[in-house]
């Protein structure tokens, strides 16, 4: 690991400035993603600003409803909020699907959002890679990618996005609040990540220097209903191969409001936004949630190993809406 | 602007078990090299090193977290539990007397982060956290039953090497007092 300098920030004005002054400083949170890349060489900073312990741990619940989650809320206190589980279970279900007790423990909501893809080639330093190296080639593309993406990518980059958490803010409309020193912004969650291209390692739209201070969650009614299912490779603590997050309100057999979104199939949490329009109106029944998916999935563009997420993605949103739909006849 | 201190290590204090201690550390440092190597707290293990075992779980703040991910210098304030700051005296913690009442462990190097991991995980299904292994998530739900399931998903942080994990569960469930519930699920699934 390279030597680096650490400040502890104890407001956002200092951990701005602190950050400003030091063109290759990172901010620290959990550390749980960023300490481990340092340790492999993957992320060399000259400087940590710790932010773990700004005033911004705190989840309100506005009086129109909906939620404001703080940056360095831990996703084990995210997952246990009593208004979470109540109003979006599905966002509980995603966080506790993801890493492990420890881990949940130290990990931030504006780290989880931040963290870096697991291909393998991004960790290996010794191998190349566009998103680490630009311009050094994607082994990928020809090589190991059977959790590598089906949706979004390019030539020039085929790694997924790793968050559970993630795929549930991208369900409900999630917003992402920043503060630079300029002062402070918003981005949709549907804007945060910036379209792979020919520019892979410039991964979202947040201006140089920001600092992430919240999430935003707008009321939805459907997301009370609501279901986060992952597929892995074990049956816990393993990073997804496809997952889903899904809420569902029928009235009559017919379907009134629907959100979908996809985990582990792009380089950023998925909106499968055509099956939700495809859905919105039709009758709830399999045949309707198959055509929908085949909607969707029409634009996947699978490699030679990743073929079988096209039918995975298919038969989750094809199961989890089925439930869903069940449980609203009951 | 007054500079920008660029040292690269820092004096530091750790709260380690209910004790002060000063040091001065490389900001490189884990919090688990820092207990090992400079403070000769061995009980707590190192494993992978990438967070990924568990081998190192202590409590910070009385939540478990893995201290090879922690930096020695952003642990300053906290107040952090290690193995061997979890009995009282000579009594046993009810946790590490059930991993030996039950053999929990077989060759014990997972074992000191097995335990401290157990201990949150009571303390964390005690104050009604949902696990990925939990039906139903909402509140109203109420807590779900300590049952093997669960107790495997939220112990999955920990891996040992040598298998004990049949031992491991039994031994959770008796220091949760969650023995009945175990013995009817496992009836149940038989």
């Amino acid at each position: 690991m390279k030597e680096f300098a650490y400040q502890r920030a104890l407001d956002v004005s200092g951990a701005l400035a602190l950050l400003d002054a030091d063109p290759d400083a990172r901010f620290l949170g959990g550390g749980t993603n960023l300490v481990d890349l340092m340790k492999t060489g993957v992320e060399r900073p000259t400087r940590l600003v710790d932010v773990r312990e700004l005033p911004l741990d705190r989840i309100e619940v506005p009086a129109d409803g909906g939620l404001r989650i703080g940056a360095t809320v831990t996703n084990s206190d995210l997952a246990a909020h009593p208004e979470v589980r109540r109003r979006y279970p599905a966002l509980t279900q995603a966080v506790l699907a993801g890493a492990s007790g420890q881990l949940r423990n130290m990990a931030t909501v504006g780290g989880n959002l931040l963290q870096r893809t697991r291909c393998g080639y991004f960790a290996d330093v010794t191998k190349p890679c566009n998103k680490r190296v630009p311009g050094s080639g994607c082994p990928a593309v020809e090589g190991e990618h059977h959790n590598h993406a089906i949706l979004g990518a390019s030539a020039h980059c085929v790694a997924t996005h790793p968050s559970d958490m993630g795929v549930a803010l991208a369900a409900f409309d999630a917003v992402v609040s920043y503060e630079t020193s300029d002062g402070p912004g918003e981005l949709p969650l549907a804007e945060f990540y910036l379209p792979v291209g020919d520019t892979p390692h410039r991964e979202t739209a947040l201006p140089p220097g920001a600092l992430i201070t919240g999430v935003t969650l707008p009321p939805a009614p459907v997301a009370a209903h609501s279901r986060y299912r992952k597929v892995r490779e074990r049956a816990s603590y393993a990073f997804a191969i496809g997952s889903i997050a899904a809420a569902l309100d029928v009235r009559d057999g017919v379907v009134q409001d629907v959100r979908l979104a996809f985990g582990a199939v792009a380089s950023r949490p998925w909106r499968a936004r055509t099956a939700e329009r495809a859905l919105a109106g039709a009758p709830a029944d399999a045949e309707t949630f198959a055509a929908a998916a085949d909607a969707e999935l029409a634009a996947a563009k699978p490699l030679p190993h990743n073929g079988y997420k096209v039918t995975l993605m298919r038969n989750l949103v094809v199961a989890v809406l089925t439930e869903l739909a069940e449980e609203t006849a009951r | 602007m007054a500079p920008v201190p660029s040292s690269t290590y820092s004096a530091i204090t750790l709260n380690i078990n209910g004790e002060k201690h000063t040091l001065s550390v490389d900001h490189r440092t884990t919090l688990l090299d820092a207990l090992r190597e400079r403070l000769d707290l061995t009980g707590t293990k190192k494993g992978c090193d990438q967070g990924q075992c568990g081998a190192c779980t202590v409590l910070l703040d009385g939540r478990r977290a893995v201290s090879c991910l922690q930096l020695a210098v952003a642990a300053e304030g906290r107040e952090i539990t290690t193995i061997e700051g979890v009995a009282e005296g000579e009594r046993l913690h009810p946790v590490q007397q059930a991993f030996l009442d039950l053999d929990g462990y077989q060759c014990g190097y997972c074992t000191p982060g097995q335990i401290c991991s157990a201990i949150a995980v009571i303390e964390e299904h005690a104050a009604g956290w949902p696990s990925a292994a939990t039906d139903d998530v909402r509140p109203e739900a109420g807590p779900p039953p300590l049952t093997p399931e669960e107790i495997r998903e939220r112990m999955s942080g920990n891996l040992c090497r040598c298998g004990a994990y049949v031992s491991i569960v039994q031994a959770v469930a008796r220091a949760a007092g969650a023995e009945v519930e175990t013995a009817k699920a496992e009836e149940a699934a038989a």
